[in-house]
């Protein structure tokens, strides 16, 4: 009995214990930071990383925590209020806009593209595609990698007289967007019959998951040919082919060319930013560009945590943009960061 | 210890005169309570889990009707969703599956109870378990990245010389493919039928073997007469707890089926499946229709998974009613 007694006791004085320090160490925490939570597109995760992790040494008293689970994502939580600051690939439609509790402001953060890769025995990166044979290649117009329309574009090299195997994204992503904005941009057919979006009905081709899966489809298949983010196709030395633009020169994709295609859109752009960036004049001009946006309520319920965003912001369009480079991320051409840091100080 | 539960035995004896309401509270009566709890808040979970997906899946239940059964157009950009082509890769995958797993697994479990010597097949047993224990993102990048390039250069092109003719082995080798997805499923469902017939087979009394031996029965007869037809219903029960483990797998068979939405009877064309859609799309599905859409897609393999353990039950109940009467 005794024994049972003091076995009982000191399990209750441990949980009491336990109990206490839980407490204490939860005051602790909520008294020395602000933490500000954001989520979003998983494309910029590796950029926004080493921002919110510079900023830290320069401001100790707030705490970034950025969870990538996706545009969609996202975009769904910062409508719900659940985080501080969104992010995404994709802007939000009308709808979406007036679905969300309070004036939603998209504010560019840095610009990505999408580049068209691909498997062929015997050829490496430079395959010249034209605006049209790449929307023909993804309606299944243009089954064969012999067809003429190639052969045309590309005199200098090999092409074997094996059918095209198309992949494309099965999951719904920021650069599907991007890509069949692109196609519907230049290919009125495309435009009617399939539409842009994060998901689409794809006329022909398989489907992979994330740019792993498309890439791990490709580099598994010959005569493939899908599309993966920049960055992405950089870091795993993937070919990738040079593209006509609306100029009619065929452009490497490269972080100057991606950079070019934003400064010519500078004279169209919208107040809200809400601009696509596809097939954007100038000689230079990658004509597969988006922007990635912060998604940010332009009055803030607290005002403690828009001050320390406001400062974050700022703080980005100036020393973070320079880190964006060597993360091969495009970084804002100077008047569009001009712009954005405008309507940055109109946030309360 | 002994002399503390006297104690307790004594003290409680003494107590209950003083304390009569105390035996409303004994021990007995409040275990079933909350045993009665546990099991109805199962059934409540799962209750609880249709009305919700029941009520997301509303609009797109309004809008599309029986339409959403029958038609193969889903088209996320237009708002029209047919899912047709998701239940037709979910029911053929897992089905056919089955029907390649079962006999393996039935031979591998007869093998390691009758056949093999008892030191090896205590060995081979935990061998074959270890295989369900492998998580099945695992088997989709094996399958991904070994097997699907291995069945578009060698198994793909042999079957599309040998028997192109028919309709199922038309088409280009992909690699990846229902073809693909049938295998995976199949390596992924076979241990679990693997383990229980085992055990269905081991729980065979020995007095039936004795029995057929005895008439001079050869070892195959001995099992075809005397074992198998005593373990049919727990075999058939294994069989179908495969196959719902086969409808409800979502990453080994989204990373090798190709994910493409069309319904054709060829096993070398890419296909899609009800999991897969929904792993793949519903992260992304910001508009009201394509997240109501995909909750009726879930809410549909709901529905399916429940019938096919039902219709297990049901088999297994008239098959073990048939194997009484006629064993008697």
């Amino acid at each position: 009995m005794n024994k049972e007694n003091t076995m009982i006791s000191s399990i209750r004085k441990g949980i009491l214990a336990l109990a206490a320090l839980a407490a204490l160490s939860t005051a602790g925490i909520a008294s020395a930071e602000t933490l500000m939570n954001g989520a979003g597109a998983t494309f910029p995760y590796p950029l926004y990383s080493k921002w919110f992790a510079e900023y830290a040494k320069i401001d100790k008293s707030v705490k970034f925590n950025y969870q990538s689970i996706g545009s969609g994502g996202g975009i769904k939580q910062i409508t719900a209020q659940t985080v501080d600051f969104g992010a995404s690939d994709k802007f939000l439609s009308d709808q979406e806009l007036a679905a969300a509790p309070g004036k939603l402001l998209h504010l560019p953060t840095v610009m990505g593209a999408v580049v068209v890769t691909y498997n062929i025995p015997g050829v490496g990166k430079g395959l010249k595609l034209s605006a049209e044979t790449l929307a023909e290649i993804y309606q299944g117009k243009i089954t064969s990698w012999s067809d003429p329309r190639l052969v045309r574009d590309n005199a200098a090299l090999k092409l074997p007289n094996k059918p095209i195997i198309v992949v494309h994204r099965s999951d719904g992503s920021g650069t599907t967007s991007i890509f069949t904005d692109y196609l519907s941009a230049v290919n009125p057919e495309w435009a009617k019959k399939v539409g842009k979006g994060a998901a689409v009905k794809w006329p022909v081709g398989l489907g992979g998951k994330g740019n792993e899966g498309v890439a791990g489809q490709i580099k598994t298949t010959p005569c493939t040919i899908g599309y993966v983010e920049l960055a992405y196709a950089f870091e795993n030395k993937l070919p990738y082919a040079f593209l006509k633009n609306s100029a009619g020169t065929f452009v490497e994709p490269s972080i100057a060319s991606t950079s070019a295609a934003a400064a010519g859109a500078a004279k169209s752009m919208p107040a809200d930013y809400r601009i696509s960036l596809v097939n954007q004049p100038g000689k230079n001009a990658y004509p597969i560009v988006g922007f990635t946006w912060l998604l940010v309520y332009q009055n803030q319920k607290d005002k403690v945590k828009g001050k320390k965003l406001v400062e974050f912001l700022k703080w980005e369009l100036k020393q973070g943009q320079k880190m964006a480079d060597k993360l091969l991320y495009a970084p804002l051409p100077a008047n569009v960061a001009k712009m954005v840091e405008k309507t940055v100080q109109g946030i309360k | 210890m002994s002399t503390s539960i006297t104690e307790l035995a004594v003290q409680s004896a003494t107590t209950t005169e003083h304390e009569a309401p105390a035996k409303r509270w004994n021990g007995d009566r409040v275990f079933r309570y909350v045993t009665t709890f546990f099991a109805l808040s199962i059934l409540a979970i799962l209750g609880l889990m249709l009305v919700e997906m029941t009520s997301e899946s509303l609009p797109a239940i309004r809008k599309f009707g029986v339409k959403f059964l029958t038609s193969s157009d889903w088209d996320a950009v237009q708002e029209v969703f047919g899912a047709l082509p998701y239940l037709y890769g979910s029911v053929v995958s897992s089905v056919l599956a089955l029907l390649l797993a079962t006999p393996l697994s039935i031979g591998a479990a007869i093998f390691i109870t009758e056949i093999c010597p008892k030191r090896v097949g205590k060995l081979i047993a935990p061998l074959v378990e270890l295989l369900a224990a492998i998580p099945s993102v695992i088997y989709g990048l094996w399958g991904v990245l070994v097997m699907a390039p291995w069945l578009q250069s060698t198994v793909q092109p042999f079957l599309i010389e040998r028997f192109g003719f028919l309709p199922f082995f038309q088409g280009a080798p992909y690699g990846v493919s229902m073809l693909a997805a049938v295998f995976i499923l199949m390596i992924m469902v076979v241990p679990i039928i693997t383990s229980i017939t085992r055990e269905v087979l081991l729980a065979v009394p020995s007095s039936q073997k004795e029995a057929a031996i005895a008439l001079g029965a050869t070892r195959w007869e001995t099992i075809k007469i005397a074992i198998l037809p005593y373990g049919k219903s727990g075999i058939l029960g294994a069989a179908i707890l495969g196959l719902g483990r086969a409808v409800g797998e979502t990453m080994a068979v989204t990373m090798v089926i190709g994910n493409s939405p069309q319904i054709s009877l060829s096993l070398l064309s890419p296909a899609y499946t009800m999991p897969s859609v929904i792993a793949n799309e519903f992260a992304e599905a910001t508009a009201k229709l394509h997240g109501a859409a995909l909750m009726e897609v879930g809410l549909i393999l709901l529905v399916v998974t429940l019938v096919i353990n039902a219709l297990a039950r049901l088999l297994i109940w008239s098959v073990s009613r048939s194997a009484n009467g006629g064993a008697a």
